[in-house]
């Protein structure tokens, strides 16, 4: 109830924005086609005898979603906290710190299966998603976001400055989306790099969702996969309920 | 609950940040209809105090009940009967003027056929009908507050919870917000407000405490409190010079009290017009002298020695 009051408060924020954001979720996939597909993809041989392409297109859903998750759960999270201070406001209101948290987490887990599908659709026109089993990459892009959006979300309650942002970029985001098996397979990583792309959530959704885009077994377990994927949603859901009330009850 | 219940009723009531006490063992009851006021500088522990009473500050002890309910036990159901507008406005500025009303009355459960009702009803009553489809970024710092205000009434409250309502607003849009306010105290419904203004204070509340340091050190109506602890009129006086002390012993013996600030003496008396004449009877000659009326000011100069603004 609560819940859903505050996800229609972030939905009409949404509707002011969305023309801007949709174009932008079709724009970029459109782009990636053009320049990996037709530019890059007739450089690289196919990877196990996969169309590099088609190869890639499935852990660029993945990484977008993830883009999406934590651009969602950063800078809005921290300035609902510090400049607009919405969260203070909506504590106020008869709503539980539960409804606030999972009311925003809704809508950006909204925002992450908008754009994800976006770019699955993208992808097709251009015959780069050939198994139907790609529709199971959907559950899978939710879970993912999941697994990164909370725990992002505790991050940015627990910090008063965006440049921790910054921070976060700099040594967790962007290492994460380059050695997750999004552009080359993990195994063909140095061995000391590859335990991170296998602790952070972003690998584990690629290599599901490229299980399901190609429609073939996943590289590792996919329960493990499950698993993992899970246990990052869990910790950060009790992480953001912690810090959110720690913010706004005191 | 009984009708003649306290809708807010504090004893002993702390809140301590570490081992910063805010709010140190304060009594409070406010009644149905009333308009209960906070005095006191900042720091004093307004604020804080407003906080446990809007239920989003657990009190570190003492006992709290609002409307008759525990804010531990049941603050979804007392915040879902009050009307907060905080000290600083927090306000969606990219939504519209009517959106941050209709957004907020749903956090109620309020159907969206009434919270459009509402919301022109109440963008009416705090006269920005007219810029309803108006985002809240370019509003004026009168207009946002108002704004904030109408947010608050949103759900038709029993208690309106109002920390500072216009503090950093011009003299105009001041009494444009305590008139509106007056009116909805007609309306019957009761008002906490805080304060640093003693002219605000005197304006709206029926009754009010002055807070320092945590503690209330008085509580009365604005007039009671000025006839119990300040003398009916004042003389203030400012002397050629650095310092005003050297004044004090010159001026001892006219009325009851003389206080002696930085810039300027204080005299405490029953008349106004005979302490002047006095003053000139010993030959001082202060570079500006005003006579006025003694206001809650002065009841919190006596009482804590110093000054509310600073």
């Amino acid at each position: 109830m609560g819940t859903v009051a505050v996800l229609e408060y972030h939905l009409v924020g949404y509707r002011r924005t969305w023309r801007g954001s949709a174009l932008s979720s079709f724009v970029l996939p459109l782009l990636t086609m053009l320049g990996f597909g037709v530019g890059v993809g007739s450089y690289v041989a196919p990877i196990d005898g996969v169309p590099y392409l088609d190869w890639m297109v499935p852990g660029l859903v993945a990484s977008t979603a993830v883009n999406v998750a934590i651009g969602d759960a950063t800078w809005p999270v921290l300035g609902n906290f510090q400049w607009i201070k919405i969260y203070f406001a909506q504590g106020a209101a008869p709503l539980r710190v539960v409804d606030i948290v999972a009311g925003h987490l809704a809508f950006i887990l909204f925002r992450v299966l908008t754009s994800a599908t976006a770019f699955l659709v993208v992808a097709a026109l251009f015959g780069a998603v050939p198994s139907p089993w790609a529709v199971l990459s959907l559950p899978v892009i939710v879970l993912l976001g999941l697994a990164t959006a909370p725990a992002t979300m505790a991050y940015s309650a627990s910090i008063k400055s965006d440049s921790f942002l910054a921070l976060l970029y700099r040594f967790a985001v962007i290492p994460m989306s380059l050695f997750s098996g999004v552009f080359f397979p993990v195994g063909s990583l140095p061995a000391v790099l590859r335990p991170p792309a296998y602790a952070l959530p972003l690998w584990h959704g690629v290599d599901l969702t490229r299980a399901a885009t190609l429609g073939v077994a996943p590289d590792w377990s996919a329960a493990g996969h499950l698993i993992v994927l899970a246990g990052w949603a869990i910790a950060g859901c009790l992480l953001v309920l912690a810090r959110f009330r720690r913010r706004l009850v005191i | 609950m009984a009708s003649d219940q306290p809708l807010v009723h504090a004893r002993r009531l702390v809140k301590k940040f570490g081992g910063f006490t805010a709010v140190d063992g304060i009594d409070v009851d406010v009644h149905r209809g009333e308009s209960f006021g906070f005095l006191g500088p900042n720091g004093a522990g307004k604020s804080s105090t407003m906080r446990m009473v809007g239920c989003v500050s657990p009190p570190t002890s003492g006992t709290l009940r609002i409307l008759g309910m525990d804010p531990h036990r049941d603050g979804p159901a007392i915040r879902a009967r009050l009307g907060v507008c905080p000290q600083q406005d927090n306000l969606d500025q990219e939504l519209t003027v009517r959106e941050n009303l209709t957004t907020y009355a749903r956090y109620f459960g309020i159907a969206r056929r009434v919270a459009r009702e509402r919301a022109d009803a109440l963008l009416e009553f705090v006269q920005l009908a007219e810029r309803a489809t108006s985002k809240v970024e370019p509003l004026s710092g009168g207009m946002k507050r108002r704004l904030t205000i109408a947010r608050a009434l949103v759900n038709e409250p029993e208690i309106a919870l109002l920390d500072e309502p216009t503090t950093g607003l011009d003299p105009q849009a001041r009494h444009l917000v305590w008139e509106r306010l007056f009116r909805l105290k007609q309306q019957g419904v009761t008002l906490v407000l805080t304060t640093h203004y003693m002219d605000e204070a005197e304006q709206l509340c029926d009754r009010l405490v002055v807070m320092d340091g945590g503690k209330i050190v008085a509580e009365g109506s604005p007039r009671a409190l000025i006839e119990q602890h300040a003398t009916r009129e004042v003389v203030e006086l400012r002397f050629a010079g650095d310092s005003q002390d050297d004044y004090a012993g010159k001026l001892a013996g006219i009325g009851e009290r003389i206080e002696v600030l930085p810039d300027r003496v204080l005299l405490y008396v029953g008349n106004g017009d005979a302490a002047l004449a006095e003053v000139h009877a010993r030959a001082l000659s202060p570079v500006s002298v005003l006579a006025r009326r003694s206001t809650l000011e002065d009841v919190f100069l006596h009482l804590t020695g110093r000054t509310l603004v600073d």
